[in-house]
């Protein structure tokens, strides 16, 4: 059993991280991020080419992060792989010991950095999860017998709380539950009201949902995820937090950009905080999974700030 | 309707090479709604190709270009007009089949798009992407195979923002739309019904149908 299915079930308050590959060979950094996380969080989301945009692939870094002794979550869509490689993919993870999937739709490759890529989601979110649950079975997506034990899996799913109409996220995540979701980590999240029918639907179903934590770095970023990120919502007098706080450097001190950056951070970093400790607080969740963006050694900060 | 776009004419006469006689086939049906390959887009093409040093040898807009007997006939027309080359200004379908009816070589003028509903004169829309087993019974009669730009079967991902696709802001969530038909018609129960994905075995192509054949087996 993973750490993170163990912590979930346990009643602890889990808490997730989040990871890219890089582009290209060396995992030099990720393997600094590895450091900065460890002990700190249960497990960490390996993204799968993320935003479309191609990268190493997330079951290599995960089976570094093996390697490494830290747990992953491979993240897994449809976007790039037939059926038959996505349970190809999760019968190698599951001989190297991943446990916790991700199954995702993923974005479509027209946003990403390889536009002239084929789409092919031969299945969908729910499909993926579904495959996944045949493997457990000992058969593969052709009815086949798998050789040997059949595999484990420990699976989620995601879901967007800010999303207009609601009931259709939420008939999806019944959806996901059905398929075999057992867990749920949400898009970013800056309100606790919108978590509400989302942790009703947990709780009625006897899943885990984890609240998605994306920290500002600055006003203008807030800003720019909340009109052009599909389900962020920054509240305006978050926005104006940030600003307030870049506001109070000196115009006229040498270094006021680089000192501005580095006030909206921390201050990004304390929201965040605050925000976790509000959803705790509130029992609006079972956990967090803090997407940092590159700035992973911002989330011992966070969970330092929050009191965990 | 079967959505045709002219392709730039540079490619016809890219195609065309170094033949001199050329005869020219159209569509009296999608491709002369898509003006693509009606009466006037034939003359167009026989005054650019004229201009471009060949010879249209002859002109023809058969009543529909994909039915291969009434094709058969339209043709024997020109068999003697000497024609080295035929530029087929229908779709895909039309075109191949006039190649498997002449000698010569045959080149498209057009690009296939989609299948699609003509919404006016001048806009059509893709709404089937001929999957092979139709879902719009249990979607209010909205597709997601083609509204839905990944084609999901089990509702939207968390792509739209402001209802709008995360691949084109200009288009509405096919999800959203099924979403929104659904409850207008009292049907929304049909949305938690998961949808088993369809698999791809019923997409093997080249389809043929039967008539005959399939009535005999019923």
């Amino acid at each position: 059993m993973s750490n993170l299915q163990k912590a979930l079930e346990s009643g602890k308050f889990a808490i997730t991280a989040e990871m890219a590959p890089p582009k290209g060979v060396d995992f030099s950094h990720q393997i600094a991020v590895v450091e900065q996380l460890r002990g700190k969080v249960d497990a960490c989301n390996v993204t799968d080419y993320q935003s479309s945009s191609l990268k190493a692939s997330s079951i290599g870094l995960c089976i570094k992060l093996i390697q490494l002794g830290i747990e992953p979550v491979l993240q897994m869509t449809g976007r790039d792989r037939s059926r038959m490689a996505i349970q190809g993919d999760f019968m190698a993870a599951a001989a190297f010991g991943i446990e916790n999937i991700l199954a995702l739709t993923g974005d479509h490759p027209t946003v990403g950095d390889c536009p002239e890529s084929k789409p092919v989601y031969d299945l969908d979110s729910v499909g993926i999860l579904r495959a996944a649950v045949q493997l457990t079975t000992g058969f593969d997506c052709g009815g086949n017998k798998l050789d040997g034990a059949a595999p484990y899996y420990y699976l989620g799913a995601c879901t967007t709380p800010v999303y207009d109409p609601v009931e259709l996220q939420l008939m999806k995540m019944k959806k996901k539950i059905d398929a075999g979701a057992k867990f749920f980590q949400t898009q970013g999240v800056y309100e606790a009201e919108p978590m509400k029918p989302f942790m009703e639907m947990a709780e009625k179903y006897g899943v885990y949902l984890m609240a998605g934590i994306i920290p500002c770095k600055t006003a203008a970023m807030a800003k720019y995820m909340s009109n052009n990120v599909p389900g962020i919502r920054v509240p305006e007098y978050q926005i104006e937090r940030l600003k307030a706080a870049a506001a109070k450097v000196p115009a006229d001190d040498p270094n006021v950009k680089k000192l501005k950056a580095a006030v909206q951070e921390a201050e990004g970093i304390t929201m965040s905080a605050e925000f976790l400790a509000e959803l705790k607080e509130k029992g609006l969740c079972h956990g967090a999974h803090i997407m940092a963006i590159g700035a992973e050694e911002n989330v011992p900060k966070i969970l330092a700030e929050a009191g965990f | 309707m079967i959505i045709t776009k002219a392709k730039p004419t540079q490619d016809v006469l890219d195609m065309l090479g170094n033949v001199k006689k050329v005869l020219l086939t159209g569509c009296g049906e999608c491709s002369t709604t898509c003006r693509t390959g009606g009466v006037e887009e034939l003359d167009a093409m026989e005054k650019f190709l004229t201009e471009n040093g060949y010879e249209v040898v002859g002109k023809c807009v058969p009543q529909l270009s994909c039915n291969k007997n009434l094709m058969k006939r339209e043709l024997k027309a020109f068999k003697d007009s000497g024609y080295e080359a035929v530029v087929v200004m229908s779709c895909g379908d039309g075109t191949q089949t006039v190649a498997g009816l002449v000698d010569s070589p045959v080149y498209p003028a057009n690009d296939t798009m989609f299948l699609g509903e003509i919404e006016r004169l001048t806009l059509f829309s893709e709404a089937c992407r001929m999957c092979g087993d139709c879902v719009l019974g249990k979607t209010g009669g909205v597709c997601p195979i083609t509204k839905c730009a990944k084609s999901l079967v089990n509702g939207p991902c968390g792509g739209a923002k402001n209802g709008k696709c995360e691949t084109n802001p200009d288009v509405e969530c096919g999800w959203i739309l099924i979403y929104d038909k659904l409850k207008k018609l009292g049907q929304l129960d049909k949305l938690y019904v998961a949808n088993d994905d369809k698999g791809y075995k019923k997409n093997l192509y080249p389809m043929t149908i039967n008539l005959k054949e399939d009535a005999a087996n019923e």
